[in-house]
């Protein structure tokens, strides 16, 4: 077991024929992952390492059934894409695209609820189940198959923390990267219920940052349903306060969305916050 | 992208929404003039973009033109939180009733607009918000479906809005949503809208902050950026696609990832912060990390005198570190720093990476294995220079 993906995941990437989207394709049909095709529009009837390329989704999932998708595609045609998969009935859908206006992923994220279609993402580094499938860019080599899951704001922190638990004989069931934009599909109490029931997770690592509250809205769940350990780590304890730090979520605004209340209510809540991410090994053994 | 006053209440003009019949001005002739056209008591208020201008004395009234030139001639080119005042508003003075708040901004966490309005405006939202959250009538919007009928009367009858004025009301709400949208607005605040001694409501003061990342499709609000509050080297970083932030300690970051380069900030002033050392910036090199970027990042940190030590910590994922050694390097022999550099390179190919390194012999450049090494060798290297 494991969540959201795994090696019977049927993935479209949409994108493929681009240099983000072909580049990663290829990297995760070589880690395993069922790539089934892509779609281009325009570019239908082609082929990418053997795989069909459609000019739209309909087409696409009528003759793979995939059930999952990877939007690749650039800033202003991703609102679009998402939709358009998950008009096509995807269970699915995982975006990586960085620099999409709010307003579009507010769009998208309310259509996505009624259709029914599970978002991950934007401006994410999407999910890998280690061993048996990745959808998206989280390189190969920092985690082995293992029982601990991993829920995270960022991308090369996330790799920081998967590595070092390598090195430390930990491996991971799934690590889902959620995005680090204002507005995005799934949180991380959506992500801890799941590794909550999640049978082979026994453990979690959960890695927030400053901006928004959902650290906080994380730390109830975890007060009151949670039985499973969680690790956590916050980033931007030296942010100042007013400023984006990179990520367009990442601002302490109005005094909310600070490092010290987010660590507060972690703790609070029973779970072990760590003030150096290499530290997190240590504290889920 | 934050808009002017002037900008946003011409903006609201555009989709209906009374405003003052103001003009903007640079001179305190200008000022003179307008205050003439305008006839009677006017306002003259600074446009910069930093709050609390009013108790910084950048809002003064004048009862005739000549009042207001001199007034014009002590606001034009003060300083207001370290910026220089080049253009003010001049308005003619509003008879005021009451001020009402009006906003509509994104809630992040519900993931859909919220209108926010109260019969208690004019002063900080944020202070009313925290001593009497009551005051304030919330609503959210689906952002499919956009602003209906009903919520229009919903919210003026639950703001308590006087009778009179819900259509006067409803126009200004519909509009300022439209704005909202349209101009793919963050924010789109009248603080205060006022009830004249006439009974009209008229946006007195305003405010719009544009989601950068839309401003491809707002060609127009984008040719009226004034970026005179943004450091020159945070332009520089912005036009060469890297993200940079200058922060106030010696220890100048450089990271690929916003949460890596957040964490590593954090770490320096972890090791650092009982001597009084810590991060002198937030930088995110992006993914491809070559050779010119890294340079261009480099003097972009170093142009910072505060800088002490340069750390550069690197997770290889797609990004291999033996391409990033050689990019440092390079970047090095075009910058010549003068201050140690500590390099923490991890992840895809890092053996060989840190080997180039080490190969180069350069005295002034450490190698560290892991973040917490790394932030400890620079706190070290600051304070041994000090």
């Amino acid at each position: 077991m494991s969540i959201l993906i795994d090696r019977s995941s049927k993935v479209l990437v949409q994108g493929i024929t681009g240099r983000q989207g072909g580049f990663h394709a290829k990297l995760m049909m070589e880690y395993g992952t069922d790539v089934v095709g892509g779609v281009t529009p325009g570019k239908g009837g082609e082929w990418f390492e053997g795989k069909p390329v459609f000019d739209t989704m309909r087409k696409a999932v009528e003759t793979t059934n995939a059930d999952v998708s990877l939007v690749t595609v650039p800033a202003r045609f991703a609102a679009d894409a998402m939709m358009e998969a998950a008009d096509a009935g995807l269970r699915l859908v995982i975006c990586l695209t960085e620099h999409i206006p709010v307003s579009d992923m507010m769009r998208v994220v309310s259509y996505c609820a009624q259709k029914g279609t599970r978002l991950i993402g934007p401006n994410c580094p999407g999910l890998m189940t280690p061993g048996q499938a990745k959808v998206g860019i989280i390189p190969a080599m920092v985690a082995v198959p293992g029982n601990v899951g991993v829920v995270s704001k960022s991308g090369t922190l996330t790799y920081e923390v998967g590595f070092a638990m390598k090195n430390a004989g930990i491996g991971n069931s799934t690590i889902v990267g959620i995005g680090g934009d204002p507005v995005i599909g799934t949180t991380f109490v959506e992500v801890l219920e799941m590794f909550e029931n999640d049978p082979e997770t026994e453990k979690v690592a959960l890695l927030g940052e400053i901006g928004g509250s959902a650290e906080i809205v994380a730390a109830e769940y975890i007060k009151n349903a949670m039985t499973k350990p969680v690790a956590a780590f916050i980033a931007g304890r030296s942010a100042p306060p007013g400023k984006r730090m990179g990520h367009a979520g990442a601002i302490v605004d109005g005094g909310e969305g600070s490092a010290e209340e987010k660590i507060q209510a972690l703790e609070a809540a029973g779970a072990r916050v760590a003030a150096n991410p290499e530290e997190i090994p240590g504290l889920l053994s | 992208m934050k808009l002017h006053e002037y900008q946003s209440k011409f903006l609201f003009r555009d989709f209906g929404i009374p405003i003052p019949e103001g003009a903007v001005a640079t001179t305190a002739d200008e000022v003179r003039e307008i205050a003439a056209e305008l006839g009677g008591v006017v306002v003259i208020k600074a446009q910069v973009h930093v709050g609390g201008r009013g108790k910084a004395g950048g809002v003064k009234v004048a009862k005739n033109p000549e009042e207001a030139r001199a007034c014009a001639e002590q606001i034009l080119g003060m300083d207001i939180k370290g910026l220089r005042v080049e253009k003010v508003l001049v308005d003619p003075g509003a008879d005021i009733e009451r001020e009402i708040y009006l906003a509509i901004t994104n809630d992040r966490g519900a993931g859909r607009p919220l209108i926010m309005t109260s019969m208690d405006g004019g002063m900080d939202i944020e202070a009313l918000n925290r001593e009497r959250p009551d005051a304030i009538t919330r609503e959210h919007i689906d952002p499919i479906l956009g602003l209906q009928g009903f919520q229009v009367t919903y919210i003026a009858s639950a703001m308590g809005m006087p009778r009179a004025l819900w259509r006067q009301f409803g126009s200004i709400l519909r509009g300022l949503y439209r704005c909202y949208v349209e101009s793919d607005a963050e924010l789109a605040e009248i603080n205060p809208l006022v009830i004249t001694g006439a009974g009209e409501l008229l946006a007195v003061d305003g405010k719009v902050i544009i989601d950068d990342n839309a401003l491809f499709r707002q060609p127009e609000l984008t040719a009226e950026r004034d970026d005179s509050d943004e450091l020159e080297s945070e332009r520089q970083a912005r036009e060469a696609g890297i993200t940079y932030i200058k922060l106030d300690g010696q220890i100048g970051c450089m990271v690929n990832g916003a949460g890596l380069a957040m964490t590593t900030m954090d770490m320096t002033k972890l090791y650092g912060d009982a001597d009084g050392i810590g991060p002198a910036n937030f930088l995110d090199i992006g993914g491809g990390a070559t050779p010119e970027q890294v340079a261009t990042a480099l003097r972009i940190i170093l142009s910072d005198s505060n800088v002490k030590c340069v750390l550069f910590n690197i997770f290889g994922g797609i990004t291999r570190c033996d391409e990033v050694a050689n990019g440092i390097l390079t970047a090095y022999n075009e910058v010549k720093p003068d201050v140690p550099m500590v390099i923490r390179l991890q992840g895809t190919n890092a053996p060989a990476g840190n080997r180039i390194i080490s190969e180069a012999r350069i005295p002034n450049i450490m190698s560290a294995q892991t973040l917490t090494d790394a932030a400890k060798m620079a706190v070290a290297a600051v304070k041994e220079g000090a």
